[in-house]
């Protein structure tokens, strides 16, 4: 690394300064991962495919969608289709249906969780509280149709 | 291929016919181009002449698509745009929608705003210095560099639910309320954050290694930075005193005492400053807002259908990279008739080649990672 404008007694010079500077600021940088290496407290790895028992996410975690079910299996959902319209990349089809008062019911609930970027919106727009994102995570699959899922078990409640 | 054909895109004259030069390409699948991004290099040996980037690996359509979608859902979308300060951009595009619905901001959303975003600019910069450090060849540097990025994470999955999608700010305020182990959690980050910013100081500042391939590399002047349209740490590291945060407030920035760094030699080693420095100046903003967070409302009310009025919106704010602009056009419904953004690492990526000109080819990694170029955000 000479310099064309740098004389041959000051690049000596340089030379032999940077002999000592050079590996002191190695040391310096050495020092601190010396420090990390004596002090197993401060690493912060996670054991992860060990700890899956006792991993728990935040409550607010964004996981897959899912419905918000009573003991008895009964969903909230009244198939208004706020969540489809509010939904940016269309994952989500309600279809509704009659029952057998004629009264519009929740007939299925789509979700296409390939096409679903888990924002949220969804829940957001829902002014009955029927869906919620879930905690879960590792949804790796081989088939698409894996992806495609229905949500409630029963019919809604009208 | 003959050496007198210039390949398309570039633009300085053929040289003798004695003079060897050749093309090669740094890309599409590089470790060191942070993403999908190509550079085709025009070589002298191993002195560059000229590098043109090739963009458009990632394109999808985001401004079009924009256009089917509501206000609400595009800000979704900002959050895929420059993936490392997703909040902020979130930012940006909910202060251009406020600027046309006349929409109030409570003072509570004004701080939670504020600090989240710090955070992001912090976890975006210790980013940067991890990849510096990886690039240079360091790997030990490129793991420390993330492991404080990941307790910030933390903090945004407990407050917004994801880690870097994060689609947390709405017009007039956010999505939800800060959690009340907020205030406790990101105090005790900003205590342990000094400490290890410091030690990060010591690990490659000074590093001899690390000063002989930055120092004078990458040279930028004044008068190029701003020609170019840079922004951020590229434009600060080359002279020019320019901070949205300062020069042009949103938010609470105005009442905030804080500095706005600026370097002048505009080479590799002022722009890995410079990130340094902001990363103190964002912990004291932090430090300053985080004991006044007002109780009150989180978000101001909102209606059913957010709609803007006829017309045209633009709102720019500082993300980690420099200049992120949002212009709306409205035709009175729902949804935009149009939307650009103005993305800082697009401008940074332009000054590339004025940069790379007459460098050896290991200089152009580095230089590309002081550019801090985040690609999705360049293609959108």
């Amino acid at each position: 690394m000479k310099n064309e404008n740098m004389n041959t007694k000051d690049y000596i010079k340089r030379y032999f300064k940077r002999c000592i500077t050079g590996p002191y600021s190695l040391l310096c940088g050495l020092s601190v991962t010396l420090r990390y290496f004596f002090n197993p407290k401060r690493i912060v790895t996670e054991q992860y495919p060990e700890n899956k028992k006792t991993l728990k996410m935040h409550e607010r975690f964004r996981g897959h969608l899912v419905m918000v079910e009573d003991e008895n299996g009964e969903n909230l959902c009244t198939a208004c289709g706020m969540c489809e319209r509010a939904c940016p990349n269309a994952s989500i089809n309600v279809l509704a249906t009659k029952n057998i008062a004629g009264k519009k019911v929740l007939g299925k609930y789509l979700y296409h969780f390939g096409s679903c970027t888990q924002c949220g919106l969804c829940v957001e727009a829902c002014p009955f509280g029927a869906i919620k994102m879930g905690q879960g995570f590792e949804f790796a699959d081989f088939s698409p149709e894996a992806f495609e899922l229905v949500l409630n078990k029963k019919e809604g409640r009208g | 291929m003959s050496t007198n054909v210039l390949l398309p895109g570039f633009r300085e004259a053929p040289l003798d016919e004695d003079f060897e030069e050749f093309y090669i390409n740094m890309g599409p699948q590089h470790p060191s181009t942070h993403g999908a991004l190509r550079l085709v290099l025009r070589l002298d040996g191993e002195k560059i002449i000229e590098v043109v980037p090739h963009l458009g690996y990632i394109h999808r359509g985001m401004e079009k698509q924009a256009e089917k979608l509501n206000y609400i859902q595009y800000i979704m979308m900002s959050d895929r745009q420059d993936y490392l300060t997703a909040i902020q951009n979130n930012l940006g595009v909910c202060l251009a929608l406020e600027k046309g619905t006349k929409i109030g901001v409570p003072e509570r959303a004004e701080y939670i705003r504020v600090i989240l975003a710090e955070l992001s600019r912090i976890a975006s910069h210790l980013v940067f210095y991890a990849c510096f450090g990886g690039d240079l060849g360091g790997q030990t540097v490129l793991l420390y560099g993330f492991k404080e990025r990941e307790m910030i994470h933390d903090i945004f999955e407990e407050v917004t639910g994801s880690r870097l999608t994060t689609n947390f700010f709405r017009p007039g305020g956010s999505n939800k309320d800060i959690p009340d182990t907020f205030v406790p959690r990101v105090k005790a980050l900003l205590k342990h954050l000094e400490s290890a910013l410091s030690d990060y100081d010591r690990l490659l500042t000074k590093n001899i290694a690390a000063m002989d391939r930055s120092v004078g590399v990458g040279v930028l002047s004044k008068e190029d930075a701003i020609a170019y349209g840079c922004s951020g740490p590229v434009l600060r590291a080359s002279g020019v005193s320019y901070d949205v945060r300062k020069n042009d407030p949103y938010s609470i920035y105005a009442s905030l005492d804080f500095k706005v760094p600026v370097f002048y030699n505009g080479d590799c080693y002022d722009r890995y400053l410079i990130r340094f420095e902001e990363m103190y100046e964002s912990i004291k903003i932090i430090k300053q807002c985080i004991d006044k967070i007002p109780s009150g409302p989180y978000r101001s009310k909102e209606k059913p259908i957010f709609k803007l009025p006829n017309g045209s919106f633009y709102a720019a704010t500082e993300t980690a990279k420099g200049l992120y602009g949002t212009y709306v056009v409205s035709t009175g419904g729902n949804s935009p008739y149009r939307i650009h953004t103005r993305s800082p690492s697009f401008g940074n990526l332009a000054a590339l080649n004025t940069m790379a000109k007459g460098q050896r080819l290991s200089d152009l990694v580095t230089i590309l990672a002081t550019i801090d170029p985040v690609i999705p955000e360049i293609d959108r």
